[in-house]
């Protein structure tokens, strides 16, 4: 029970979740290009590299680590990433407050605080074929999980699998909210770019928060 | 595809670069990517700040100067300036007056240019144009694109705030043009971002895109390629099916090229719309021919009608002088 959430921890997700963005640009790009404008990959990286550089000289708790993070994106990404990702961030930030680490309770509820920030800034719902759709049900499965008992490496990974599930639903969806929107029902039938990489952020969360080798 | 760049990285930077040279009248704050009018802030006027992705050209740094923008933030192609560049242009304008947002309806923009708003130290109005019939409108969805119109509310509310209104005025005058505003465009090719080298769409040669907006991204349909006179029949019929377009002081009407139709073409569409809108009984007042929001080397075009009055007309004739409108001044 001795999991926690503290500098290091958040250091290594936002690390691989830069890395995973780096590998993935193609992907995120040509999932846009089939139902929005075709910048997703490119945007999310230049500001996930900045992150990167940006948290290598800052040296601080979460909050500060989490809040140098959305102000970067906010700076560096543009688009609608830029505010939905930077807004994430901040509210994930204003959450940890000034917490050297996070029980899983509290990483739990910094992640629900970021998912609200991502509403009140895009206005999304369930079911509009966004970034939500794949970061909503992390966040119940995660909560759900932990209420149940289970281990934070458990919960983790339950937050992942449900992440996945919801970007894979976004597919038979019609967008209602961004570019993609404008397409109607053409836009049914592509997986969200804003979904997958959600899905990646929780992914790479659960490999890199996650106790296993450590005590 | 073949264009007169040198790194695809550098378009902006270099670009705004030339913007600098050519017009010594602007000032172009290169690290926030903002374009000014050499005098801004004015004290006492009310400031306007638009801005947007790239790609547009002339919109929307081609369109400051006296009697229109005080300022443009320049995002990167087709993405959306970021807030610090917005914030930057708004602070550089604030004459004490308070400053107008004017806002394509995008996401992205409508965000960027939120989060600027909430960290402004001044008072801050925006307009957000969403002309595009080609968008179905409803609770569900983020509602209709900002196009033509667009170039319209940047000239008619500039001449609102030069002639010294009040921000809630001139953010009147600037609804009123949106609200009187309708458009519809068409692709005959789509378009290459710099960054990506290829084609957004494919586009068959003996197929057109009806109902695109200005990212390259695809329209509402696919037809044959048809005569000039059709294709202005398709851009015109939604028009007028979605807005009350006949009486009062007639319309400003406006065809506008995409970035790679020629102008000839585009004087051979004004034909064709100028006279459906005469078959349908609605007077053509003004009008403007060219290419003022592109979608970099596109071909097709996009038509805008304006529902014009008394007080508009006076506004859309008032002297402008910017690099790419400029008359009685």
């Amino acid at each position: 029970m001795s999991a926690v959430v503290d500098a290091g921890a958040i250091r290594s997700w936002l690390g691989l979740f830069a890395e995973e963005v780096g590998s993935h640009v193609d992907l995120l790009t040509q999932l846009d290009a089939a139902i929005g404008d075709a910048d997703h990959g490119t945007n999310l990286d230049r500001g996930m590299k900045a992150v990167s550089g940006a948290l290598a000289t800052a040296d601080a708790e979460p909050g500060v680590l989490l809040k140098t993070t959305g102000m970067t994106l906010v700076s560096t990404v543009g688009g609608a990433s830029g505010p939905l990702y930077g807004t994430f961030f901040l509210r994930m930030a204003g959450s940890a407050s000034d917490a050297d680490s996070l029980d899983p309770d509290a990483f739990a509820a910094a992640l629900r605080a970021g998912l609200e920030g991502v509403v009140a800034r895009g206005r999304a719902q369930a079911g509009d074929k966004t970034m939500f759709d794949a970061l909503a049900p992390a966040c119940d499965a995660l909560d759900e999980a932990l209420a149940s008992g289970a281990t934070f490496d458990d919960a983790l990974r339950a937050a992942s699998v449900a992440a996945d599930a919801g970007r894979d639903a976004t597919t038979p969806m019609l967008a209602r909210k961004g570019r993609a929107s404008y397409l109607g029902e053409r836009s049914v039938g592509h997986q969200d770019p804003g979904a997958t990489s959600a899905a990646l952020l929780v992914a790479t969360a659960a490999r890199a928060l996650s106790t296993g080798a450590s005590p | 595809m073949k264009k007169l760049i040198n790194a695809p990285a550098d378009v902006l930077a270099e670009a705004l670069l030339g913007v600098e040279a050519a017009h010594p009248d602007l000032r172009v704050d290169h690290q926030n990517r903002v374009i000014f009018r050499g005098d801004a802030p004015r004290a006492g006027k009310v400031g306007l700040v638009s801005g947007g992705g790239s790609g547009h050209e002339p919109l929307h740094g081609g369109f400051v100067g006296p009697g229109m923008l005080d300022a443009a933030a320049c995002g990167e192609v087709f993405t959306s300036p970021v807030p610090d560049q917005i914030l930057a242009a708004t602070r550089g304008v604030d004459g004490g007056a308070g400053v107008l947002h004017i806002v394509k309806n995008y996401t992205g923009d409508v965000m960027n240019f939120e989060m600027a708003a909430e960290l402004a130290d001044t008072e801050v109005v925006a307009v957000v144009t969403d002309d595009d019939v080609a968008v179905q409108d409803s609770l569900y969805t983020v509602g209709r694109r900002g196009v033509g119109v667009t170039v319209l509310v940047e000239k008619i509310a500039g001449a609102a705030a030069e002639s010294g209104r009040s921000l809630s005025e001139v953010a009147d005058v600037a609804r009123k043009v949106n609200a009187q505003g309708r458009s519809m465009g068409l692709a005959l090719t789509s378009c290459t971002v710099p960054a990506a080298g290829s084609p957004t769409f494919d586009l068959p040669e003996d197929q057109i895109e009806v109902g695109i907006g200005i990212h390259g991204e695809p329209g509402r349909t696919r037809v044959p390629l048809a005569p000039a006179s059709e294709m202005a029949q398709m851009l015109v019929d939604p028009i007028l099916d979605d807005h009350e377009f006949t009486g009062g002081d007639g319309v400003l009407a406006f065809v506008n090229g995409m970035g790679g139709s020629p102008l000839i073409e585009l004087y051979l569409m004004y034909h064709e719309v100028n006279r459906l809108l005469g078959k349908a009984g609605i007077t053509v007042a003004r009008s403007l021919v060219g290419s003022y929001i592109t979608s970099l080397d596109m071909a097709g075009c996009s038509v805008t009608l304006l529902k014009l009055d008394d007080e508009l007309l006076r506004l859309w004739d008032a002297p402008v002088r910017t690099s790419a409108l400029r008359w009685g001044a």
